[in-house]
Order: C-alpha cells, then structure tokens, then sequence
C-alpha cells in the first residue's frame, strides 16, 4: 500500500474542507471497500480525512415522518434497529443479505452508497478497464462476465454496483442528504448513482467536495408487503448475481401502490417507475407480475457468460412480488 | 489495568535487508522533507537520521489489547491485523486472505467483532481490542475453546482463532438459535478443510451449556 497521511475531522464542515484541500484525498469511515482496493493500488489516495468521529451515527424520526440514518450508523446498527426492523423490514432484509455479520459491524450506511463494482478487471491492474483508468477499454465485455450488467450498460462499462443496502432504498424511495463546499442538498435515491453511459469512472453524482450526511426514509416502508430476494452462487456472503426489493401497498386482493428493484443487473440499483404504475389497481397475480416482469427485463441484454441473468430476473420478480403479496400463504390457506 | 509504556518499536524489526530498508527510510524522509514548511525543515535537516524519518511516518496510538493499554506508534498504512502480528507479536490473529474475504483475521473491537485486515489501527484510538490470546482466563480456556477441542472443530487449525472470535461474537448477539442462524451468521468465516459441521456442534454446545461467553 502507498503510504499516506491521516487527519481527524472533528466537525462536517471541517471533513469537507480538509477532503478539498488536500491533494488526492478521500474520506474514510468504516474501510470495508476502501482498504482492500487500497491494498492493490486501485484507488491510491494521498491524504484520507477519518470521518468516524463525526457526530452522524443516529438514526431517529425524520420530518417527513419517516427515518433519518445518519450516515455513520453500521449497517448491523441499522438492519436491527428497532424502528427499521419494524417499519421498514425489506431494508433490514437487504442489508442482512449482505456482507458478513464482521463487515457489517464495520460499513456504515454512507459508505455502502459509495462502495465501488466487484468487476474482476476493476481489480486487475493487468488489463484494461474503463472504471478504473478511463479510455483504456472494457475486459469484462469480451471476457469472463458472470456477474455483470444486462440493463443499462454502455460499449464502455458493463460493471454492476454491488449493495443489497441499495436496492432496498432504491424501492423505498430514499434521499440522501450531502453537505459540500456550498452548503447542503438532498439527492432522490434513484439520481444518486449514475449508468456508466461514457463517464464509467463515476460511480455516482456526488460531488468530489461532498460528503453525505444522513439518508431519509420516507413514512411509508410497506411493512405489511415486501420481499427481498437474493440470487446467487452460494447460499450465504456472496454478491447477487440477480437480487430483488419488493414492496406492495394492497387493499385486500388489490394494488395501491408496487414498488419494484433489481440489484446485480445494472449500474445501479434498477427501478422503472412507469412499469410499476402499470400495477396500481390490478389484482395481485402471478399473471399480472409475469407481465412486469417482462416490462422490466425488455431491452435487457445478456454477454457470453451472463444471459441466464435475463430469465433468472423475471422469475426472481415473480417470486418476489408473490412473496410479498402473500400469494403462496393464501393459496395454501 | 497493567499499563505498558515500552517502546514497542524496538520488538517491531523484522529481520531485513539493511539496504533496501536505508533506501527506502532515506528515500521517504526526502520526501517527507520537500514537503515540509522551512521551520520543521530546520529541525528535521538538524538531526538527519531515522528517528525523524520514523516521526513523520508514524502517528501515536493508544489501544487496550487483551486487557492491557499500549502507547504505540503506527504509520496510518498499518492495519489492526499487521499491527498485532508484525509488532506486537500477537500472532494469534491470522491472515488468511488479508481482503475481507475470510475472516480468518477476526477480533473483537469494543466487543464487537470486526475483520481487522479491513481495519487501519491509528482509526482505532482508545479502542478496546480481544484478539484469540486475550480469551482464556489464565490457564483456563474459554468454553468456546474447550468445545471447538472436543468436538474437533479444525483440521488445519489455521482458520480456528476468527472461527472462535466470530464463534464467541455469534452467541453474544444472539445468533446461535439453530443450525441455520449458526450456518449464516458463521458465513464470513471460511474454513478450506472443510471443519463446519463440527464448528456448528461447538458453538451449539457453547449456546445450550448456558455458559456465560
């Protein structure tokens, strides 16, 4: 590892200067991501700003009536706190799906937004990757690419973002709250990350001297009706190969409201907001989720060794959306 | 509470090649030199030697390990994992994959289990640390340890200190409530020779003995 120097930010404003005015410089808090990619000279920071004393770690009641996460809880704090376990199940199930119970003692909600692909090229300095140095090609797109993109990839970048974390607050609607050099913003989950279009190296719209702060979760977390599910290739710590959030607003057999997320298959977390309205007062039926599910999956294409994704994610919504609605406990009652 | 305040640097030298070692000292005190400000340039140029190459590389940290608090020195690169086994000979604490990937590296931070490969230790400032020789009480093993013996839970062995940390953690939170909770909350733990089934019975024994962990 490169050497580098350390600071301790004792205050946001302060993180946020300290990160811009330094050269090369990165925040720091739980590591999980940063570290092993600094172990192989993948990101190379100069200076990191040690961002865990930072007073950002509650997670209490929003304005909206719903959630603040502060950005430094754990993702452990936050999958068994009381309220999310609660209110907003299919979070605590995402993130639970994730990781380990050692790294989830250590990543904090900010930092899951900002972990970076798991691509193999990303990680190999030997061959060429767009994210990782722009301009000098994609090895994934030609090469081994179990685990990469079907929906919204470019000619230069088929990587995936890896959070379980992410998918369920795409579902939920979340913002995420940043403080920069001029002041705050809140960003709507789904404009936080970005597809990798011709700009790969960003993985999200944050910009270089902000710093997020807190993520809102709104009132209604659909706890009555939600699944998470998470595909892939061993039964525990592994990254999705397809995952799904889903989440349902019913009265009785009827939908009100459907909320729908992929992870695995795309940039970022994948929703498509047109293809859920299509649900609002439809009954609940493997029929009328089969059909999202080809909505959502339309325009989806598969590499050498990644097309099973494409069915594998319609079956997962399927499943998804069924659990959720409680079809298999209706059907056996 | 023993406090140490032996100069842990000393015990830190591995043996080495002297002239890669000089280079490499010479080269980052240059560095370290150009971009100072003239008034540290002063001091630093009046004693050109490696003690003041060491103080710019190096950052004072105080960590209780195993019950003892320790005033270190550790440059901001150094992980908990590296810290434990290069230069205080904690060798317990293993390094399997050093990314994360293993758990092979697992300790106890504030009573929390953590992957400290993952873990720079000048973040850790006032922490309490528990690596696998901080568990037993003297002589008497903990009874994690005792049932990972008797229901020979390793092969190889070399997994077995995180095995036994994350073991200790999972009963603590609560997470040893049956085969599959174990199987899952166990999973950042990997084992090559393949000892889970007997892993599971230790800590199921560890869970129904009611022993306080």
């Amino acid at each position: 590892m490169l050497s580098f120097t350390l600071s301790k930010a004792n205050d946001v404003a302060g993180a946020v200067n300290e990160v811009t005015s330094k050269k090369e410089a990165n925040f720091i808090a739980g590591g999980t991501n940063l570290l092993d990619l600094m172990k192989i000279d993948v990101m190379t920071p100069r200076h990191l700003v040690d961002i865990t004393q930072l007073a950002l770690k509650t997670i209490d009641g929003n304005e909206a009536g719903g959630l603040r996460l502060g950005a430094l809880a754990t993702n452990a704090e936050t999958a068994y706190h009381n309220e999310v376990e609660k209110r907003y199940p299919v979070l605590s199930h995402a993130i639970l799906a994730g990781a380990s119970a050692q790294l989830r003692n250590m990543a904090t909600d900010g930092g899951n937004l900002m972990q970076r692909t798991r691509c193999y090229y990303f990680y190999d300095l030997a061959t060429p990757c767009n994210k990782r140095e722009p301009g000098s090609g994609c090895s994934a797109i030609n090469g081994f690419n179990r685990i990469h993109a079907i929906l919204g990839q470019s000619e230069a970048c088929i990587a995936t973002h890896p959070s379980d974390m992410c998918v369920a607050l795409a579902a939920l609607d979340a913002k995420v709250n940043v403080t920069g050099k001029n002041g705050d913003r809140t960003i709507p989950f789904l404009e936080f990350h970005r597809l990798p279009g011709d700009k790969p190296e960003l993985d999200n719209n944050l910009q270089p001297d902000e710093i997020i702060t807190s993520i809102d979760l709104p009132a209604n977390g659909f706890a009555d009706n939600f699944a998470y599910i998470k595909v892939r290739d061993r039964a525990s710590y592994a990254f999705a190969l397809v995952s799904v959030a889903a989440a349902l607003e019913m009265e009785g057999d009827t939908i009100k409201e459907a909320r729908l997320a992929l992870g695995g298959v795309a940039h970022k977390p994948w929703r498509k907001p047109e293809a859920e309205a299509n649900l609002k007062d439809q009954k609940a039926t493997k029929g009328n989720f089969q059909k999202i599910a080809e909505a959502y999956l339309e325009g989806a294409k598969g590499y050498e060794h990644n097309s099973f994704k494409i069915e594998l994610a319609k079956r997962a919504i399927v499943r998804a959306l069924s659990q959720a609605a409680h079809l298999e406990e209706k059907e056996q009652a | 509470m023993e406090e140490q305040k032996a100069n842990k640097e000393g015990q830190s030298e591995q043996p080495h090649n002297d002239t890669r070692r000089d280079f490499l000292k010479q080269s980052s005190l240059l560095t370290a030199l150009v971009l100072t400000p003239p008034t540290v340039f002063n001091a630093a140029a009046a004693r050109l030697d490696e003690k003041v190459a060491e103080k710019f590389e190096k950052v004072p940290v105080t960590l209780e390990i195993n019950r003892v608090k320790q005033k270190l020195s550790v440059e901001p690169r150094v992980t908990l994992l590296d810290l434990l086994r290069e230069q205080l000979n904690l060798t317990g604490t293993k390094k399997g994959c050093d990314y994360g990937q293993c758990g092979a590296c697992t300790v106890h931070v504030d009573g929390v289990r953590v992957n400290s490969c993952l873990t720079f230790a000048v973040m850790l400032d006032g922490k309490k640390i528990t690596t696998i020789e901080g568990l037993a009480e003297g002589d008497e093993l903990h009874p994690m340890q005792q049932a990972f013996i008797k229901h020979d839970g390793f092969q190889c062995g070399y997994c077995t200190p995180g095995q036994i940390m994350s073991a200790v953690a999972c009963v603590r939170e609560g997470h040893a409530n049956s085969e599959a909770e174990i199987r899952e909350y166990m999973s950042g733990n990997i084992c090559r020779c393949g000892a889970y089934p007997n892993i599971v019975k230790a800590i199921q024994e560890v869970k129904n003995g009611g022993q306080k962990v």
